[in-house]
C-alpha cells in the first residue's frame, strides 16, 4: 500500500489544513515536515481533498507548501512489558527519556519508543503450536515486577488462529519474536512482546461485562462508608479550585486497593505530577512491600503542553488501563482533570468553526465524556478471570458552579459523585467532599441502614446549624443543640480525615466498622446534660479523644487506652440507646 | 531578501490580511504606514491569504501600505545590556537607551519538562507577616494577588521586589496607568535596584496589541537569565489587562467565546505564561508574582477563576490587607516545617482563632450575648489585624513569630488555644506564663 501525502495549505493555531492525494481515514496519524522537523498530527475532519489535522505541537514555522506525511495508522499505543513505572506525555513519549536526550524543554519533533528495546524479559510459554486462539488469548508470561505480565494474543487479531510455533522460554526483548500465528487465510503472523493499539477504540476483548458491585476501598472513610466506588465503576470529583481535588486523587493514588494506578495528569499544573514522580519511588505499596512506582504509570500532559496531545492524553490513559484489565488485574484510572480535556476539544471545536454549544462546548460534549467514562468496567474475560478498570475524573467547573456543561454532562454517565465544596474546604474540613450533597449507587463496606443513620443525624444537625444562625444559641433547645453537637462530632471524627497523619492518613474497612459502631453508639444514645455549655465541652472532650483514637495504631496498647477513656466518658453521661441505632450495632458486630 | 507587498486586502480591527507566498505561521512583518514603522505577527495562513496582528493597531493602516516580512518570528535580545533599561511590549525602548539587537531569542518557547522540574524548597522572605507565617512563599511559585481595583496592588508588588532577594527583577506592565509606571520606576530606583531590574511596560495609552507581548517577552528574558543560573522574580501587572486584550482580540475575530466574551483558550493562554515558574535543578528559577484585579470584587469572574486554577495559591488584597481567608500557599508546606518549629502550629493556631473572632463578630452583629470567651477573641480580632494583618508591619518571620505568641499570651490562656503544650512551654512569654 502506498503511503498518501499532502502539502500543507494552511495553518490556524495547532489546527493545519492539508491538501491530500489519495486516501487517508479519520484519526489517521500524520507527520508534517517543517523546517527539518516531522511535527505529529491527527486527522479529525476530511472533506474532499481538505483534511483538517490537529497538530501535537506547536505549529510556529510551518509554510503553506511544506509536505505531509500520512501513515496509515491511527493514533495508537504501544502496548508490552515495561509500561509500569513510567512517565509518559499525553502520545506516550517517555519523559524522562526526552529530557536525557534533548534538555531541559520539550522540543517540538522529539518522538521516542515508550517502551525500552534493549531491556529483556524472561519468556515462559503458555500456548504450543496447534492451539487455537483469538485476540486477547495467553500465549505466554513474563514477570513484570510483582506482576505476572500476559503475552497476549494482540487484541487487533480477527477471528481464529492456529498456533505455528511458541517460542522456548528464554530472553527477550519487546521486539522480539515469540510466537508465529496462521489465520485462516493460511498467513503467517509473527508476534512479539508488544503491539500496538489505536486509543481512541476500547478494547472488548472479554466474555462478558459485569454489574460493578466489590468496593473499591480507598481508605478514605467518607468515600468507602459513605460515597463508595465500585471496582469497574466511574465516579467524579468536582469542585471549585483549590479544594482538594488533587491532593484527593494523590490520596486515592498511594491508598487504593487495586493492582496499578493509572495517573492521568491532563491540563494542569507541573508541579504535582513532580511531587508524585518525586515521592512514589520512596514509598512502599503496603501489600506488596515493593516502590508504589512499580504499580503506577504516569501520563502527564500538563497545562502548559500542546493542547491537541492533551485531548489524546485519556486516552492513552485509559488504553493502558484496559490492556493490564485484559489481565486479570484491577485498574484505576485517575484523571486530573476531565474539564481540561473538554477544553482541549472545545478550542479545537472552535477552529473547525463547528457550531457550538452552550459554553462554547462542541456538541457532542456529552456522547463523548459518556464514551470515555464506558470504557471503565469489570469483565469476565476468555479464561475466566476478572479484571476492571476504574475510572475518577476531576472536574473543574467555571466559577465552581456545577451547573455547567462539564460537570452535568459527567453527572449524567457516572456512578459517585464526590461533589467538593469550597465551604469545607475554606473550614479546612478534608477531604472536602460535601456530605449532604454528594452520591454514590454503589454498594460500600458498611449497609445502607446504617449509611442512611448517620446520614440522618448529620443532615438534622446541619438544619439545626441553619437555624441557629438565625435564632441564636439561646432560643435553640437543648435537645436540637445536642443534636447539631453530634453531627458536628460524626464530621469532625469519622468525615474528615487527616491525610497528613501517618496513621489516619490510610484507613482499613475493619478498622472503618470498628470506629463506625462506636460513633453509632454516642449518635444513638441519649445523655445527660444540664444546659449547652456543659453538652458543649463534653462533646469537645469527646471529640478530642476520638481524634487521638484516630491517630493510634489499630490495635496498639495505646489505641485501647484510648477506647477505654473514651468508654468510661460515654459511660458517665449515656442514659440509653436509639432502638434502631441498637438494631444497626447488632448486625455491625456480626 | 524578503519580498515586500504593497496591497494590503482586507483590514477588520487590528488584522490585516494580504496575498503572500512563503511565508511562516508565526513569522514577523513589517507594516510601514503614515505614522511610522509597526511590527506585525502572522496568525492565520489560507492558501496564499496570510493575516497579520499589527502590534500597533489597524487604524490608519491604507490599503496601499508596504509590509515587509522578515522571516523569523517575535525576537528579544538577550544580553547583560538588558539589566536597568525599560522597554514598551514591541521590545522597543522606552527610555533613552540605544536599541539592543544582539543575541536575539525566540519568545514563547515549549515548557519545560515535567520529568526535569525539582520539588521547590526554598522559602522567599518578604518582611510580611502575613505572607511569611502563613502564607509563604517559594521559589519557583506563581502566585497571583486579587484584588480589587484601587487597592495597593503595585505598592505591594514594589515592596516584595524590593525586599525579596533575588539576583534579578523582571517587571511585565500590561496597560498600566502612567503614574503605576512611574513609580515602580522610582521606588525601585531609589531602593538602588533600577540596576538588577528590566521592565517590559505596556502602558494603558499603548496599542492592545503590544500588551499580549508583554508576559512572553518578560518570561522568555527570565528563562534565559534563569539557565544561567540567576533567581529571577517576574512581576506581572495586571493579567486582567491582558486577558481583556485577548478578549477584544477575539471579538473583533469573530471567535466564538465561552464565559463573558472570553475566548475558550483563556485558561491553556494563562496557563503557558504561568507555567513558566519553575526551579532549574542545575541552574536558577522563575518565581512569578502577578495581579489578577477582580471587576466587582467577583472570585468568579472567568479572569482570578482561570487563573485560580493555574496558580499555586493566591494572596487576596482586600480593604488595603491580605486577607487570611480567600489566601493559600499551595506551597507554604514544602519550606514551613523547615523554619522553626512553632512556625505551623502558630499558624494554624493563630489563623483557627482569628476564625472563631469572625464568628464573633456576626454574633455581636445579631445582637447576641457575648460571653466571656467572646470577649477575649474580640480583643485578640484587633490586636491580630492590627500588629499581623497591617501592611505597614514589616518584620522578619522570627520576630513575627514571636509576636504571634505574644498576642495570643496577652489574650489567652495556653489552653485556651489549642496549641501543643511542649511548643507552649518552649515559647509562650515568660512574664505571662
Ligand atoms: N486532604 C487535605 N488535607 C490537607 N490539606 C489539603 C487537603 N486537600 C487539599 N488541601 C490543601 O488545599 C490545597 C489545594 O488542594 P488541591 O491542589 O488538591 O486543590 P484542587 O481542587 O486540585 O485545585 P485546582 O483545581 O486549582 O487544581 C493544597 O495545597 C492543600 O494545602
Ligand atoms: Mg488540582
Amino acid at each position: 500500500m502506498t503511503k498518501t501525502n499532502g502539502s500543507v495549505t494552511g495553518v490556524n493555531g495547532n489546527m493545519v489544513t492539508v491538501r491530500v492525494e489519495g486516501a487517508v481515514s479519520m484519526n489517521e496519524v500524520a507527520y508534517i515536515e517543517t523546517r527539518g522537523k516531522r511535527l505529529k498530527s491527527e486527522v479529525i475532519r476530511i472533506r474532499g481533498d481538505l483534511v483538517q489535522v490537529q497538530v501535537f505541537e506547536m505549529t510556529k514555522g510551518i509554510r503553506v507548501g511544506d509536505s505531509v506525511a500520512f501513515t496509515g495508522e491511527m493514533l495508537a499505543v504501544e502496548l508490552g512489558p515495561g509500561l509500569l513505572g513510567q512517565i509518559y506525555d499525553g502520545l506516550q513519549n517517555p519523559l524522562p527519556e526526552v529530557a536525557a536526550k534533548v534538555g531541559h524543554f520539550l522540543e517540538p519533533g522529539v518522538y521516542l519508543e515508550a517502551l525500552p528495546r534493549d531491556r529483556v524479559w524472561d519468556f515462559t510459554p503458555a500456548a504450543k503450536a496447534g492451539d487455537k486462539v483469538r485476540a486477547a488469548d495467553l500465549l505466554g508470561t513474563v514477570p513484570e515486577g510483582s506482576f505476572t505480565h500476559r503475552i497476549m494474543v494482540p487484541f487487533g487479531f480477527l477471528g481464529t488462529y492456529t498456533v505455528k510455533s511458541v517460542a522456548p522460554a528464554g530472553s527477550y526483548k519487546v521486539t522480539d519474536r515469540v510466537a508465529e500465528l496462521q489465520g485462516e487465510d493460511g498467513t503467517v503472523h509473527p508476534v512479539t512482546l508488544m503491539f500496538q493499539w489505536p486509543v481512541k477504540r476500547a478494547v472488548t476483548c472479554y466474555a462478558e461485562r459485569m454489574k460493578p458491585v466489590e468496593p473499591m476501598v480507598t481508605h478514605v472513610r467518607l468515600i468507602d462508608t459513605f460515597f463508595p466506588v465500585a471496582k469497574g465503576g466511574t465516579y467524579c470529583i468536582p469542585g471549585p479550585f483549590g479544594a482538594g481535588k488533587t491532593v484527593l486523587q494523590q490520596i486515592t493514588s498511594r491508598h487504593a486497593d487495586v493492582d496499578i494506578v493509572i495517573v492521568a495528569a491532563c491540563g494542569e499544573r507541573a508541579g504535582e505530577v513532580v511531587e508524585t514522580l518525586k515521592e512514589f519511588p520512596e514509598l512502599l505499596d503496603p501489600h506488596t512491600g515493593r516502590s508504589l512506582m512499580e504499580r503506577t504509570i504516569i501520563v502527564c500532559n500538563t497545562s502548559s503542553m500542546p493542547v491537541a496531545s492533551r485531548e489524546a492524553s485519556v486516552y492513552t490513559a485509559v488504553t493502558m488501563a484496559e490492556y493490564y484489565r485484559q489481565m486479570g488485574l484491577d485498574v484505576l484510572l485517575l484523571a486530573d482533570s476531565t474539564s481540561r480535556w473538554a477544553q482541549a476539544m472545545r478550542e479545537m471545536s472552535g477552529r473547525l468553526e463547528e457550531i457550538p454549544g452552550e459554553e462554547a462546548f462542541p456538541a457532542y460534549l456529552e456522547s463523548v465524556i459518556a464514551s470515555f467514562y464506558e470504557r471503565a468496567g469489570i469483565v469476565r474475560l476468555g479464561d475466566g478471570k476478572t479484571g476492571s478498570v476504574t475510572i475518577g475524573g476531576t472536574v473543574s467547573p467555571a466559577g465552581g458552579n456545577f451547573e455547567e456543561p462539564v460537570t452535568q454532562a459527567t453527572l449524567k454517565v457516572v456512578g459517585a459523585f464526590h461533589g467538593l465544596s469550597r465551604e469545607r474546604s475554606d473550614a479546612r474540613k478534608y477531604p472536602a467532599i460535601h456530605p449532604l450533597e454528594s452520591w454514590s449507587k454503589y454498594t460500600g463496606i458498611l449497609s445502607a441502614e446504617a449509611v442512611r443513620y448517620a446520614h440522618g443525624v448529620l443532615a438534622r444537625g446541619a438544619e439545626v446549624g441553619q437555624m441557629m444562625k438565625v435564632v441564636g444559641e439561646e432560643g435553640t433547645s437543648l435537645d436540637d443543640y445536642v443534636v447539631y453537637l453530634k453531627s458536628e462530632y460524626l464530621d469532625a471524627v469519622y468525615i474528615q480525615q487527616n491525610s497528613f497523619d501517618p496513621v489516619d492518613a490510610a484507613v482499613s474497612p475493619e478498622r472503618q466498622k470498628y470506629t463506625f459502631s462506636k460513633v453509632v453508639g454516642v449518635l444513638g444514645s441519649a445523655f445527660r446534660f444540664k444546659d449547652k455549655d456543659e453538652a458543649r465541652d463534653w462533646f469537645y472532650k469527646l471529640r478530642q479523644g476520638f481524634l487521638d483514637l484516630n491517630g493510634s495504631e489499630w490495635k496498639s496498647d495505646r489505641f485501647a487506652q484510648v477506647e477505654k477513656g473514651l468508654q468510661s466518658l460515654i459511660d458517665d453521661r449515656a442514659t440509653g440507646l436509639d432502638p434502631k441505632a441498637a438494631r444497626i450495632l447488632e448486625t455491625l458486630e456480626k | 531578501m524578503k519580498k515586500v507587498y504593497s496591497r494590503i486586502e482586507s483590514i477588520t480591527g487590528n488584522v490585516i490580511t494580504v496575498r503572500a507566498e512563503d511565508v511562516q505561521y508565526g513569522e514577523l512583518a513589517q507594516v510601514s504606514t503614515r505614522f511610522g514603522i509597526s511590527l506585525a505577527e502572522v496568525i492565520r495562513l489560507a492558501d496564499d491569504e496570510v493575516s497579520l496582528q499589527v502590534f500597533a493597531g489597524g487604524r490608519g493602516i491604507s490599503t496601499g501600505d508596504e509590509v515587509r516580512f522578515l522571516g523569523h518570528p517575535m525576537q528579544v535580545s538577550f544580553t547583560d545590556s538588558l539589566q536597568g533599561r525599560i522597554f514598551n511590549g514591541a521590545g522597543e525602548p522606552r527610555d533613552k537607551g540605544p536599541e539592543l539587537s544582539e543575541n536575539l531569542i525566540p519568545i514563547g518557547g515549549p515548557s519545560v519538562n515535567p520529568a526535569n522540574r525539582i520539588i521547590p524548597r526554598e522559602m522567599i522572605r518578604t518582611g510580611i507577616p502575613m505572607i511569611d507565617l502563613f502564607n509563604t512563599l517559594v521559589k519557583s511559585q506563581k502566585l497571583p494577588i486579587f484584588s480589587v481595583s484601587g487597592e495597593p496592588y503595585n505598592p505591594l508588588l514594589a515592596r516584595i521586589a524590593m525586599q525579596a532577594e533575588v539576583d534579578l527583577i523582571i517587571l511585565g506592565g500590561m496597560g498600566l496607568k502612567y503614574d503605576d509606571y512611574l513609580f515602580f520606576k522610582d521606588t525601585l530606583e531609589q531602593g538602588g535596584a533600577l540596576s538588577k531590574t528590566i521592565m517590559f511596560v505596556h502602558t494603558a495609552a499603548d496599542p492592545v496589541v503590544e500588551c499580549l507581548m508583554v508576559p512572553d517577552i518578560s518570561l522568555a528574558v527570565a528563562e534565559r537569565f534563569a539557565l544561567k543560573g540567576k533567581n529571577v522574580l517576574v512581576l506581572l501587572t495586571d493579567m486582567t489587562n491582558f486577558a481583556d486584550a485577548m478578549k477584544e482580540i477575539a471579538i473583533t475575530q469573530e471567535q466564538v467565546p465561552s464565559n463573558r466574551g472570553y475566548p475558550g483558550d483563556l485558561y491553556s493562554q494563562l496557563a503557558s505564561r504561568y507555567e513558566k515558574a519553575v526551579d532549574f535543578s542545575d541552574a536558577g528559577s522563575i518565581t512569578i508574582l502577578a495581579v489578577t484585579t477582580m471587576p466587582g470584587d467577583d472570585v468568579t469572574h472567568p479572569v482570578p477563576d482561570n487563573t485560580g486554577y493555574i496558580t499555586e495559591g493566591q494572596f487576596y488584597l482586600k480593604n488595603g490587607r491580605i486577607e487570611p481567608f480567600g489566601s493559600l500557599s499551595r506551597l507554604k508546606q514544602q519550606v514551613n516545617g523547615k523554619t522553626r518549629p512553632d512556625h505551623r502550629a502558630i499558624m494554624d493556631g493563630m489563623i483557627k482563632l482569628y476564625a472563631s473572632y469572625k464568628d464573633t463578630l456576626e454574633k455581636k452583629a445579631m445582637g447576641f450575648q457575648m460571653s466571656n470567651w467572646d470577649a477575649k477573641l474580640l480583643k485578640y480580632g484587633e490586636l491580630f489585624e492590627q500588629e499581623m494583618m497591617d501592611l505597614s508591619v514589616n518584620i522578619p518571620l522570627e520576630e513575627a513569630l514571636d509576636k504571634g505568641w505574644e498576642i495570643l499570651a496577652s489574650c489567652f490562656d495556653p489552653q485556651e488555644t489549642g496549641l501543643r503544650t511542649e511548643l507552649a512551654e518552649k515559647y509562650w512569654p515568660k512574664a505571662r506564663a
